[in-house]
């Protein structure tokens, strides 16, 4: 199983070992440096790797590389789904999980490693769990008795994020008003899956805090409108090495619930060597070396629709690129589920007090990509 | 980019990157010379009294070990506070310890002692924390403690703590392999364990220490089946891989039959196929054809465990772990059958919207799976689709998903969505994009030319990686046909002045060089260019060089003779000594000497014979043999400790090996006996006469749990594993469909799983289900209501040698005359019965042969008979099967009519057997049952002075003449109640007495089920409103909140048929009174919380109004 693992900032500097087994020097990272030095892109480091006496299982999570070494045979995901959880817990425990976090709280992180596996073998990845055994840094928690509801939407995938403080053994069940939009669901394992099965029912003992309860997908047939519009020109021209760029955003489908943190996000090309726009809402940032555009709109006003337009100065001599680059678009919409999935309960059983309850639905884009 | 360009520097400076920082670490000083000072303040701190000062030394002291720095000298300092109070400086010390001990043995036994006082606290929780320290300091010499602990903590009363035990295992098993044969019994041990916390540790010490010892898993393996869903995360992805593993070695393969006549059929089933079957030898053929027929002849029945592993695997694909569901889609793709591997797709679609390092692992097992099941994921294609910011990996591998799906009907989608690719900034991704246009065009004739015009516009691209890498493509398309794109090839050669690319250049030369006779104008030209610039190029270019001029020198030597002598002279003096070689050798063959006479007569045929036109393959072809989800199948290559995923068997090993408890095995047995029976008889051309057997011995076993508990299994998950499982397990195919349904079918489709497509209900059938549904059930005397059934069988079977029609019309009349004829069998009957039943159980513990049951074969002659006989032989078959699947021994109420002490010793009870009086089709059928607890015989038991309202009719059962003392008999009279809830009284007469008796129907008893389908339910409701309506809201019992439990109830209550309803929050049941035909149709709509709606529409109100009453009582208690 898991062998070792580093902590691997992006500079490529080892700040964090810890080994479950015999010590491996970490002269092992020598391959995976080599591995990322090709890669440019530290998303493109391939996550497993062969090397002569090892193999290399790595994430990149905020900026760090978790690197696990593993020296036989064992399902690659199994290894990718408990670094991830590590990333999870961290964030989890200290709000964060950067290596400045990491390094302020090493021994607390060593702890947790070394409660999480057992000679490379998972031990208590549970959050509840593991606040049993290792008490988080700060005792800072507000307690509310709220159940979140998060929706991811354009591609319509969702979870729902529940926020549990409740004493004893609550029994919980929850119920939708339209269960039969879910597609696809996955659970976390405190949920009955025959009680869904049978009456489309969550119902699960929740563990303390902060948990994912269900992802769900809403499957393509009641695929509910994208919420904004976008107008857009971008072009190129080969005689003045200059291009224009002109982006409109508009609302469509909000159900009067506004539009918050919007934000467009271009890939330029590499021939782009500034932007001189004029916003009319928000501000815009071009980063010469990474080659991005920024647009940050905030709230969505119907009334004056938000445009940036300008020029885009280009090298000279080098051809016009043939493809314009494509938006992303992040959005946000609160009290607003746009799958149109509702909540339609939530009972307790088992305890006799009464639970404060509440539903806090929100929209953001995901993935959403305007193709040019 | 700056963050890689500085991370490039970084590296570049020094090897060990890690070095650097030591200097600007503020725990260290920095200088070595200061290490000893800091560590000196360290030892101080770990030497004084105060706790905290302690803890403060180890949290600075484990701040260094997590940077990797050495901190070894401290040990003995440390090893002191083992024993330390404080728990939050002894977890510390742990931590220092598991790191140090293997580098300083000697001062590590010094702590020993406190790990093995540990051993013994009462605290579980200590205990498993000195046994995990303990079995995870490296050090040799306590190999024996460490066995001894594990041995201990193996039976400790927590399972903690024996979770910690078989965690330990492998640990020990690293540090000594000599102790393996122990260990192997401590794991025997725990695998036994009951509790879902050790199960996963378990197995994960399995596959480390002894996964060949596959034997050990048999007798846990149902309960690690029933176990899965409650055990952590972990260990579900372990024990899943295992039992693929397992099942692999003790199934027999579902797909076996398929899989042989997909291959022996045509190639274009498979994706690569027309290729392969052209040339693959006859003798392979004929092998195949061979096990075609045999698997034709041995019809594949799955073994019940193998069922029960898909079905308790199968809701973890709901997982959130990425790694479980991944697991179980890999066991479905290996030991599914064929037609039930798709439910994986959706939740593998699922994992791609995940991180992107798990998309990268998913796609890889796709690109695998799509290979050989394509249709799986076909309706998912969109999901495939690539974005602009996947990483360049990922973009690769869903183009290789993309090119597996692509087929006829979808290339013109897919070269769509590719043409938006090639324009991609990502050029790794536009050149692997081509590579997909030309595996398209390879594989689809249909689109060859299409894809290789857009791939000639692609040669005018600006990018000249696109340009190099669409000539490779093109090159490998035109080998296909080569005759009819000489001006293709005219054009290339045009492009080796511009494209720098070796392997583009490459290409081309070769292209040219192969078809020179296409152009032959050109191609002497081309050399001569060639040969100008040969001492610049790269190798692979000069190879195709003198590749060229050899062709061009025996195809047109007056044009090329001396320019191929030039560029032969040039590679004789290349630095490669690669073509120095191939100069030598080529000048060796085409330039004819004395020396070389014999060869060079051939080298035309050498150069120039006609080269198949490559296949362009899959890198994913044939991954399979790799045990999907594997790192090895990820590096396609065997990683170390990787468990073979053994081949199919080809018979069947023992099946009883999992047999485990007792009441297991008598449960075992009756479905071993069942399938022994099916070779036993194997001409039974209908399936009546063995399914009569088959469930008299089945009922004997059930007949304590009953059906009920089968059906509890729905949501009670993993309950009482053994039984109930295998119940499930067997109705697995029909989960979907109605409980009742499933009921009712379970038997037959373990038996009959061809009858059960033909099955769909024509309403004549379902009528007679439900008459099945009401066959006599004699409430105490199970065991003889079966034999007597079984009698009823055998006999028939005597009859079944005449023609297959004439024996289903007699059996037909067997059982009306059966129903008619109230009198138990003659008692003789009953004995021999019995003993064939016990010859049969000796064949069955003689014959241990695991045997496919061979009747399908005949069910198949057998249902291309007329439709007629084909219902009649179901619902024969079926009836005989129903009383103890049909209605569970609830449903029938018993109801007493006369009690043992005022009947002098006789007692009399009865029940409404919900089964057609056939006598008269309007009266009800009333069972009695007859014990005669008196010490001596009764005589002449009949029927007298029948006292009746108006309308009211009795037809009576056939006098008694004798009722033994000791014995029971039952007999079936009929009343006509007049569709009112009156009773009959009348006098049941034996020899010496008279006893008045009356018989009060409940409502639910006056009618009969119809069947209506939903559009005629809603008709008929839509005619009884009003007056004719009753309605009525209630709080469900808490038990009786899901459907099947409401069905049970309302169809318990009152002899009703369940409805097909579309919605799952509405239960519709219709029935007719007896006397008068009136419909009544019953409807219960759930909602949230336990509350209902009950509707009742009937024409006749006092019915419809008793029976809301009744129902609602059902419901609500």
């Amino acid at each position: 199983m898991i062998h070792s693992l580093f902590l691997i900032n992006h500079l490529g500097d080892i700040f964090l070992e810890k080994h479950w087994k015999s010590v491996i020097s970490r002269s092992v990272c020598d391959y995976f440096f080599e591995a990322r030095e090709k890669a440019v892109d530290p998303e493109n480091v391939p996550p497993v790797l062969q090397t002569p006496h090892h193999y290399l299982i790595s994430i990149y999570r905020g900026k760090l590389f978790f690197l696990s070494v593993i020296q036989t045979e064992v399902p690659p995901l199994f290894v990718i789904e408990f670094l991830h959880r590590v990333a999870d817990t961290f964030q989890d425990y200290f709000g964060g999980c950067s290596e400045s976090v990491i390094s302020d709280n090493v021994v607390i992180v060593y702890e947790l490693l070394e409660e999480m596996l057992d000679n490379g073998f998972p031990l208590a990845t549970e959050s509840n769990v593991l606040k049993e055994m290792i008490r988080p840094p700060n005792i800072l928690r507000s307690v509310v008795n709220t159940l979140t509801g998060t929706t991811v939407s354009a591609e319509i995938q969702g979870v729902i994020e529940a926020c549990v403080k409740l004493s004893g053994m609550p029994d919980l069940t929850m119920s939708f008003m339209n269960p039969r939009l879910l597609d696809d669901v996955s659970f976390h394992p405190c949920v009955r899956f025959r009680r869904w099965e049978s009456e489309r029912i969550l119902s699960f003992i929740p563990p303390d805090g902060n948990f994912t309860l269900m992802t769900y997908h809403i499957s393509s047939q009641n695929l509910v409108a994208i919420p904004v519009y976008v107008k857009q020109s971008i072009s190129f021209f080969e005689a003045g090495s200059c291009g224009r760029l002109d982006i409109t955003i508009g609302p469509k489908q909000t159900m009067g619930k506004t539009v918050e943190d919007l934000k467009v996000t271009v890939h330029m090309p590499k021939a782009v060597l500034n932007a001189n726009l004029t916003a009319s809402q928000g501000n815009y940032t071009y980063d010469f070396t990474t080659k991005l555009l920024v647009w940050d709109i905030g709230k969505l006003n119907p009334q004056k629709l938000p445009n940036l337009r300008g020029s885009l100065s280009m090298q000279t001599g080098v051809p016009n690129p043939e493809e314009n680059p494509s938006l992303n678009i992040d959005l946000k919409i609160q009290q607003l589920a746009i799958s149109g999935l509702k909540v339609s309960r939530l009972d307790m059983y088992g305890e006799t007090y009464k639970p404060f309850k509440g539903v806090k639905y929100v929209t953001k884009a995901g993935k959403f990509q305007v193709r040019t | 980019m700056s963050a890689s360009s500085a991370f490039n520097d970084e590296k570049g400076g020094s090897s060990s990157v890690g070095e650097p920082e030591y200097g600007h670490d503020p725990a260290s000083g920095g200088i070595f010379s200061s290490d000893y000072k800091r560590h000196d303040d360290l030892k101080e701190m770990l030497d004084s009294n105060k706790d905290s000062l302690k803890l403060e030394a180890m949290k600075r002291i484990v701040a260094m070990i997590a940077r990797g720095k050495n901190a070894s000298d401290l040990f003995p300092a440390v090893v002191k506070n083992v024993a330390c109070k404080n728990i939050e400086v002894k977890k510390l010390v742990y931590v220092y310890l598991v790191r140090y001990a293997e580098e300083q043995q000697d001062l590590a036994l010094l702590s020993i002692s406190t790990f093995q006082r540990g051993l013994k606290d009462p605290n579980q929780l200590i205990r498993a924390s000195a046994l995990r320290v303990l079995s995870s300091i490296r050090v040799t010499i306590i190999v024996p403690i460490m066995m001894l602990a594990i041995k201990e903590a193996a039976s400790d009363m927590s399972p903690y703590v024996r979770k910690t035990a078989a965690h330990a295992i492998p640990k020990l098993y690293s540090l000594d392999p000599e102790q393996k044969d122990q260990l192997i019994e401590v794991i025997e041990k725990l695998l036994a364990d009951k509790t879902t916390l050790v199960a996963g540790s378990v197995v994960m010490a399995f596959e480390e220490v002894c996964p060949e010892r596959i034997d050990l898993i048999h007798k846990n393996y149902r309960k690690l089946c029933n176990l899965l869903i409650d055990v952590e995360e972990w260990g579900q992805v372990v024990i899943i891989n295992m039992l693929t593993r397992y099942a692999r070695t003790q199934f027999l393969n579902p797909n076996i039959n398929e899989s042989l006549l997909e291959e022996g059929g045509s190639g274009d089933k498979t994706f690569y196929g027309s290729d392969e079957d052209e040339d693959e030898d006859e003798e392979e053929k004929e092998k195949k054809a061979e096990a075609a027929a045999m698997a034709k002849r041995k019809p594949y029945v799955m073994d019940p465990d193998h069922r029960l592993l898909l079905r308790n695997t199968k809701p973890l694909l709901q997982s959130r772990n990425a790694a479980v569901v991944m697991a179980v889609a890999q066991l479905y793709f290996h030991l599914a059958p064929k037609a039930e591997v798709g439910v994986i797709a959706k939740a593998l679609v699922r994992l791609l919207r995940s991180h992107s390092e798990v998309q990268y692992v998913v796609l890889q097992n796709v690109a695998t799976m799509s290979i050989k099941r394509r249709g799986m994921f076909e309706p998912y294609l969109k999901s495939f689709y690539i974005r602009s910011t996947d990483p360049t990996q990922i973009k690769v591998l869903k183009l290789e998903v993309l090119t597996n799906l692509a087929n006829e009907t979808n290339i013109s989608t897919i070269l769509r969505e590719f043409q938006t690719y090639i324009k991609s900034m990502d050029k790794d991704f536009v050149a692997a994009t081509i590579q997909a246009i030309g595996r398209c065009a390879t594989n689809i004739s249909e689109v060859r030319d299409t894809c290789l015009n857009g791939l000639v516009q692609l040669l005018s691209n600006r990018d000249e990686l696109v340009v190099a890498e669409s000539v490779v493509v093109i090159k490998k398309l035109l080998q296909m046909q080569p005759e009819k794109h000489s001006d293709i090839i005219k054009h290339m050669a045009k492009l080796t002045d511009n494209i720098q690319v070796p392997m583009a250049r490459a290409s081309i030369l070769w292209l040219i060089g192969e078809y020179c006779e296409h152009v032959p104008k050109i191609a002497p030209d081309v050399l001569r260019k060639m040969a100008k610039s040969f001492t610049n190029e790269e190798d692979i270019v000069k190879l195709q060089i003198i590749n060229l001029a050899a062709k061009l020198y025996l195809t047109n030597s007056k044009q090329t003779k001396l320019l191929t002598q030039y560029v032969l002279n040039l590679a004789k003096y290349d630095q490669n000594y690669d073509i120095r070689d191939r100069a030598r050798f080529i000048r060796q063959l085409i330039v004819p000497t004395e020396k070389s006479g014999a060869l060079s007569k051939y080298a035309k045929k050498l150069f120039l014979a006609l080269k198949p036109a490559p296949i362009l393959e899959s890198p994913f072809k044939d991954r399979d043999h790799f045990q999907l989800g594997s790192l090895s199948h990820l590096l396609n290559a065997k990683a170390g400790g990787y468990q073979e995923l053994p081949d199919w068997p080809e018979a069947a090993p023992d099946p009883s090996v999992r047999n485990v408890e007792v009441p297991e095995w008598t449960k075992c047995s009756s479905r071993e006996k069942r399938k022994e029976k099916k070779v036993e008889k194997p001409f039974y051309t209908d399936s009546e006469g063995e399914s009569g057997p088959t469930e008299s011995a089945d009922s004997e076993s059930d007949s304590a749990s009953g059906s009920e508990s089968s059906s509890g299994s729905e949501e009670s998950g993993s309950g009482s594993e053994s039984e109930e499982s295998k119940e499930a397990s067997e109705s697995e195919e029909e989960e979907e469909e109605e409980e009742e349904e499933q009921k009712k079918k379970k038997k037959k489709d373990l038996k009959k799983p061809v009858q059960e497509s033909e099955s769909e209900q024509s309403s004549e059938e379902e009528e007679r289900k439900h008459q099945r549904k009401s066959k006599p059930r004699k409430s105490e005397s199970e065991s003889e209501s079966d034999e007597d059934e079984e009698s009823e069988s055998e006999s028939s079977q005597s009859e079944s040698e005449d023609s297959e029609s004439e024996a289903e019309v007699k059996k037909k009349k067997k059982v009306q005359t059966r129903t008619a004829e109230p009198k138990p069998p003659p008692k003789p009957l009953k004995k021999e019965s019995k003993k064939e039943k016990k010859e049969m159980s000796l064949l069955d513990l003689d014959d241990f042969e695991p045997a496919p049951s061979p009747q399908v074969t005949p069910v198949n002659t057998f249902l291309s008979n007329s439709l007629v006989t084909d219902l009649e032989g179901l619902s024969l078959s079926d009836s005989v099967l129903s009383p103890a699947t049909i209605a569970p021994s609830s449903t029938l109420k018993s109801y007493e009519l006369l009690h043992r002490i005022t009947g002098e010793g006789l007692s009399v009870e009865y029940c409404f057997s919900r089964q057609p009086f056939s006598p008269d089709a309007n009266m009800v059928a009333v069972q009695m049952q007859f014990t005669n607890n008196a010490s001596s015989d009764t005589k002449n038991l009949h029927i007298e002075d029948v006292k009746l309202q108006s309308g009211m009719r009795v037809k009576e059962f056939p006098e008694i003449e004798l009722l033994p003392a000791g014995e029971t008999a039952t007999a079936v009279m009929g009343i006509d109640f007049c569709d009112s809830t009156q009773a009959a009284n009348f006098q049941l007469c034996t020899h010496t007495r008279k006893f008045f008796v009356s018989i009060q129907p409940p409502v639910g008893e006056l009618m009969r089920p119809v069947f209506l389908t939903e559009n005629e339910f809603k008709k008929e409701q839509g005619q009884l409103m009003g007056m004719n309506e009753i309605t009525e809201k209630l709080t469900l019992d808490v038990k009786c909140r899901n459907e099947h439990a409401i069905v049970q109830r309302v169809t318990t209550a009152a002899n009703l048929s369940r409805v097909p309803c579309g919605s799952d929050k509405e239960c519709r049941f219709a029935g007719r009174t007896v006397t008068s035909g009136s419909l009544v149709l019953v409807t219960v709509a759930t909602k949230e919380e336990g509350a209902a709606q009950l509707t009742v529409n009937c024409e006749k109100m006092v019915i419809g109004t008793m029976l809301v009453k009744d129902i609602l009582q059902a419901l609500t208690q």
